[in-house]
């Protein structure tokens, strides 16, 4: 806790202003953030993201299709000009990490419309820069305590642990998905081929039985 | 730390209106500023769909905001107070806990009560087809789960707590959800196991049922057609 009669001096003297400028630093956009999303991707559809990006900003693009056909998808990263940073055709997972070497407006679009009845499900990662830090204006010419450097480092290793984790996830999602794709198909398939087979092995015998009595009447004709 | 000096700045010693006024403006501002992230665009009668799998006991908050492309200006405006977008939220056994519209911009808020993939569809609400003429719908998409929806400035404030105290309850929130995560993994592993066993069962009995019917039918098909050609003398 800070000394209370310095802060409050302090938030006497400035006090309409910093909130001014608070309000200020809220309106110019974030220093960054991560946008996490799982969206279904129809068959022949294409679908687009955009952002803007500040220049200079090191942007990361991960994606991973979670069900779905052969669990692959077409990718592509665009910058402002409609340059292609980066394009892949049936990728079921990647990860792209690039520098905006300009502002504007960037696109990343997720293509299945090599597909023409499986629907997608499609999963990404967007991180844009870092992530915006617990107090907007965090002054951070002053140095961490050991305490709050402790903190930062075990904030930052329990988000590579969630991190893990949802890759975790996905691959278990992706797994149960094609195992229940399998337990059906397993039962369609077992019914199906009992069916076919009380069918066959029954119309083989009546076909059988109807060559027979045409060739009786035959011979009994002959022998006549 | 600047929390608490901010919220010292929003409550003036005068104590007027004017401080929940201002206070209310910085939240805006602050959920405006994480709302203009990532955008996509959404045709007149198009339902977009996006899905979370959760935990039980989570809470998931989405800011979406819209602009509607202007013929005139050539650009995307924000979009007129009669466009609204509704937002329907699905639980993993397709019962539906959230069916509301919102406005041109909004924010919805759920908690999930069981663990499962949510689902989330937006569709815009538009009947004047005018509106839209042709052009599509932009919509600034934020989708916060968990301890990123925690708001932390409003936490600081309520529960008048130092940096470092700040600090330490966002690393006791991140770890609950990551115990959460875990719990529900067993969960989902276990069903996994259930459904990999059911396959395994069934391919061990269709093969003996199937072994079982080949021979039968083949005993029938030799009986029958024995009977048969004896019948037509032929045997």
């Amino acid at each position: 806790m800070p000394r209370p009669g310095s802060a409050q001096r302090w938030a006497a003297a400035a006090g309409r202003w910093g909130c001014r400028l608070l309000a200020l630093l809220l309106l110019v956009p974030g220093p960054g953030g991560a946008s996490e999303i799982t969206f279904e991707l129809p068959d022949n559809a294409k679908q687009c993201f955009y952002e803007d990006i500040a220049q200079g900003t090191k942007c990361t693009l991960e994606f991973q299709v979670i069900t779905g056909g052969h669990y692959d998808v077409d990718c592509r990263l665009e910058d402002p000009d409609g340059k292609v940073l980066y394009k892949e055709m049936k990728k079921q997972y990647d990860s792209f990490t690039f520098t905006a070497s300009r502002n504007g407006t960037y696109k990343f679009c997720f293509s299945n419309e090599f597909s023409t009845f499986t629907h997608k499900t499609v999963y990404f990662d967007f991180q844009v820069g870092e992530d915006p830090p617990l107090f907007p204006s965090e002054n951070r010419v002053s140095a961490l305590t050991q305490m709050e450097s402790a903190c930062v480092s075990i904030h930052e290793a329990l988000k590579s642990v969630i991190d893990y984790q949802t890759h975790f996830r996905l691959r278990e999602a992706q797994g149960r998905s094609r195992a229940e794709d399998l337990n059906t198909r397993v039962a369609y398939w077992s019914v199906g081929e009992a069916l076919i087979l009380l069918v066959v092995s029954i119309g083989q015998v009546f076909l059988l039985k109807s060559f027979f009595s045409d060739k009786r009447t035959t011979t009994t004709r002959v022998g006549s | 730390m600047a929390a608490e000096q901010g919220v010292r700045c929003v409550r003036p010693p005068t104590g007027t209106g004017l401080g929940g006024m201002m206070r209310t403006l910085l939240l805006l501002l602050w959920f405006a500023a994480r709302a203009s992230a990532l955008y996509f665009h959404i045709g007149e009668t198009e339902k977009k769909c996006f899905i979370e799998e959760i935990p039980d006991e989570t809470m998931v908050i989405g800011n979406y905001r819209t602009q509607l492309y202007d013929k005139q200006r050539e650009e995307y405006q924000p979009a007129t107070p009669g466009l609204g977008m509704f937002v329907e939220v699905k639980d993993p056994e397709d019962k539906v806990i959230l069916a509301r519209q919102y406005g041109s911009e909004g924010r919805f808020t759920f908690t999930s009560h069981t663990p499962g993939e949510h689902q989330i569809c937006l569709h815009s609400n538009s009947t004047k087809f005018s509106l839209f003429a042709g052009g599509m719908l932009r919509v600034h998409l934020d989708i916060q789960v968990g301890e990123h929806a925690n708001d932390y400035a409003e936490i600081a404030a309520k529960d008048k707590l130092s940096e470092l105290q700040l600090r330490v309850r966002q690393l006791v929130e991140q770890v609950e959800q990551i115990q959460k995560e875990q719990n529900y993994q067993r969960w989902r592993e276990e069903r996994f196991r259930q459904t990999s066993e059911s396959t395994n069962q069934r391919v061990l009995w269709w093969s003996i049922l199937q072994t079982l019917i080949l021979v039968a039918i083949g005993v029938w098909q030799m009986r029958h057609l024995k009977s048969f050609f004896e019948a037509k003398k032929l045997v």
